[in-house]
């Protein structure tokens, strides 16, 4: 049997390491600003915040603001719609996490912690967690889906009145932007 | 090239390019001397009718982003621009969009007809991985290429299609959504999109070329299957590409190109949708929004899913699985012809990928009504992406085993010469 030893190491081993090494890092560090260059520029991070006058909005109504590119919900919802988003049992929900920026991230899907201070008006991104469609508002008298919220038409996900996923393949609750009420009838988003 | 080189230079000026660069040897043992099976049938003329198709996209693409502006204001109104200002801007406009519907056609077809004939199975397997890594690069292309007429389509088709990433939110906390505002540049589909996706749209058709140079390259070492599925024996049953393929192909070529330019010219909206023809609006989704036809039973794969990110894993496991089919099948037999079970198997596949694509073409809650019963078209695609995967992962590798495959012949004549 022939014995195979392993060739001490010289110092030209050492150099192509070394030099492979910083090439490698070099290469690394010289592809970062191609990649980053497709992140948001300055210019749409700028444009991140709006302010919304929400006085004409009604009972029962919807009005869809422009937010950073996506429809933002404003629904000034009915005694009946708060109601019916009170009474679920959040343990009983798809996504029991109120998914609000204004609260911390294990706050629970009660109607409380999605809705705002004064529970007629609920503000939500009005984009579906599924697969980003816009969902079609539901009132009385157009019923869409089962739950009174929104219905999805893209994938068939459905909402509840507090925004919530109740059926269909979105995994998560519509998302409540951070915002701040200015007045009574005005808020700040973003 | 396989074999040695038969190419002998004519002129002078041949000898001395010859002994510099050998491309006209080159190109004379690649489209002249190339031995070809002289059995091949009409099914084999669509790799050169793809060719063709990718020059006519090439030619027009190029023409039509002389006249397209890439700019979210201005896209639209460029491209309604080229219909109604731009010479024959119609014309080369329809060519492209039509182009892209009938170079799918024809993709599917070349796509069946290697999975009939099992010219994915040793040693072609390279040659059937490249097809799909250029099948991959064309619905890419497509895709790019549907949002820039930024009509509500093309913006809602976006919208989804970059959101199956933020999928990953669901196995890394906000890994997805990072990976969507990076491609989108922006927190929405929006400007910057658009004129990521026209480079890119401009970019792939050229990376495309090259790997059909490698997928020509791979089918030129091991030479062309044959309709029997058995091995060339010898001179005797080759043909020289040229004139004998060069005139076969090209008759189809022509005959294709006539149905094609019969849509382009008689019923150019034919495959297209009326929303694209309404300016994209990123607060008003369509409807009933669905890609194009060749991405349907796609389409139909994800929806049958509840959950988000299983649908989007099944959806990119129906693409990746065809990388597998080489190992998957695990008959000695190359050609459907002598195995009677595939057979059955095969044109089930077949129906079962056109069933997928009209449950894909139908609304999410669409149901189909017979007699009284309602028969919800979410579970026909369930069962038909069940059949889909099925036939890939159960019945390809056990026919394998369990099939009798019928006698096959000696050589290529034997059948033609029986048959006298």
């Amino acid at each position: 049997m022939a014995e195979t030893t392993a060739p001490e190491p010289t110092r030209r081993d050492f150099l192509y390491i070394a030099t492979g090494g910083v090439a490698a890092v070099g290469a690394a560090l010289a592809a970062w600003p191609f990649i980053d260059q497709m992140n948001p520029s300055s210019a749409v991070l700028a444009l991140a915040s709006i302010e919304a006058d929400l006085s004409a909005i009604q009972v029962g109504q919807q009005v869809v603001f422009n937010w950073r590119g996506h429809p933002l919900f404003v629904r000034r919802r009915t005694p009946q719609e708060i109601a019916e988003a009170k009474a679920v049992d959040v343990a009983s929900l798809p996504d029991p996490l109120a998914r609000n920026a204004n609260l911390p991230d294990n706050a629970p899907a009660t109607d409380a912690d999605r809705a705002a201070k004064d529970p007629q008006w609920l503000i939500v991104v009005g984009v579906c967690t599924h697969l980003g469609c816009t969902p079609t508002v539901s009132t009385p008298q157009v019923p869409q889906g089962e739950y009174g919220g929104w219905l999805c038409h893209c994938h068939g996900s459905q909402y509840d009145t507090a925004g919530r996923i109740r059926k269909g393949p979105a995994p998560q609750n519509l998302a409540v932007p951070p915002y701040t009420f200015q007045s009574p009838t005005k808020i700040k988003v973003g | 090239m396989s074999g040695p080189s038969t190419y002998v230079p004519k002129s002078g000026f041949g000898r001395w390019m010859d002994s510099r660069l050998p491309l006209m040897r080159f190109a004379h043992d690649t489209i002249i001397t190339y031995p070809t099976p002289k059995n091949l049938n009409f099914w084999y003329a669509f790799g050169a009718i793809l060719t063709f198709m990718l020059g006519i996209q090439i030619l027009t693409g190029i023409v039509l982003a002389m006249h397209y502006v890439a700019n979210a204001g201005l896209a639209f109104d460029s491209v309604e621009g080229i219909m109604r200002n731009i010479n024959y801007g119609w014309l080369i406009r329809y060519m492209h969009a039509n182009g892209a519907t009938f170079f799918f056609i024809a993709v599917y077809i070349h796509m069946f007809r290697g999975l009939y004939y099992g010219s994915y199975k040793s040693p072609r397997e390279v040659i059937w991985i490249l097809g799909v890594i250029l099948y991959l690069l064309m619905v890419a292309t497509a895709f790019f290429g549907y949002v820039l007429p930024w009509g509500q389509m093309s913006f809602w088709g976006a919208t989804v299609i970059t959101n199956f990433f933020s999928a990953l939110d669901q196995i890394v906390p906000h890994l997805g959504s990072a990976i969507a505002t990076w491609l989108w540049g922006g927190f929405a589909v929006g400007d910057a999109t658009l004129n990521r996706f026209f480079s890119l749209h401009y970019l792939l058709p050229f990376v495309i070329a090259g790997v059909v140079g490698l997928h020509i390259w791979a089918l030129h070492v091991p030479g062309n299957n044959n309709p029997l599925g058995i091995d060339t024996k010898g001179p005797q049953d080759m043909l020289p590409f040229h004139p004998y393929y060069t005139v076969k192909d090209s008759f189809y070529v022509a005959l294709f190109a006539l149905i094609y330019l019969a849509f382009v010219f008689y019923a150019p909206d034919f495959f297209g949708n009326p929303d694209n023809y309404t300016p994209a609006n990123p607060v008003v989704t369509p409807p009933d929004i669905v890609p194009e036809w060749y991405l349907l039973p796609f389409y139909a794969m994800l929806r049958s899913v509840p959950q988000k990110l299983i649908g989007v894993l099944v959806m990119a496991g129906s693409l990746l699985t065809l990388v597998f089919v080489p190992w998957l099948d695990t008959s000695k037999v190359r050609s459907t012809r002598f195995r009677p079970m595939m057979k059955q198997f095969f044109w089930l596949f077949v129906f079962d990928c056109l069933i997928l694509g009209y449950c894909g073409s139908q609304g999410a809650d669409a149901a189909l009504h017979m007699q009284g019963f309602e028969l919800p078209l979410v579970w026909v695609a369930r069962v038909a992406t069940l059949y889909y995967f099925g036939f890939f992962w159960v019945v390809m590798p056990l026919l394998g085993i369990i099939e009798k495959p019928k006698p096959l012949p000696a050589n290529i004549s034997q059948p033609v010469l029986a048959a006298e």
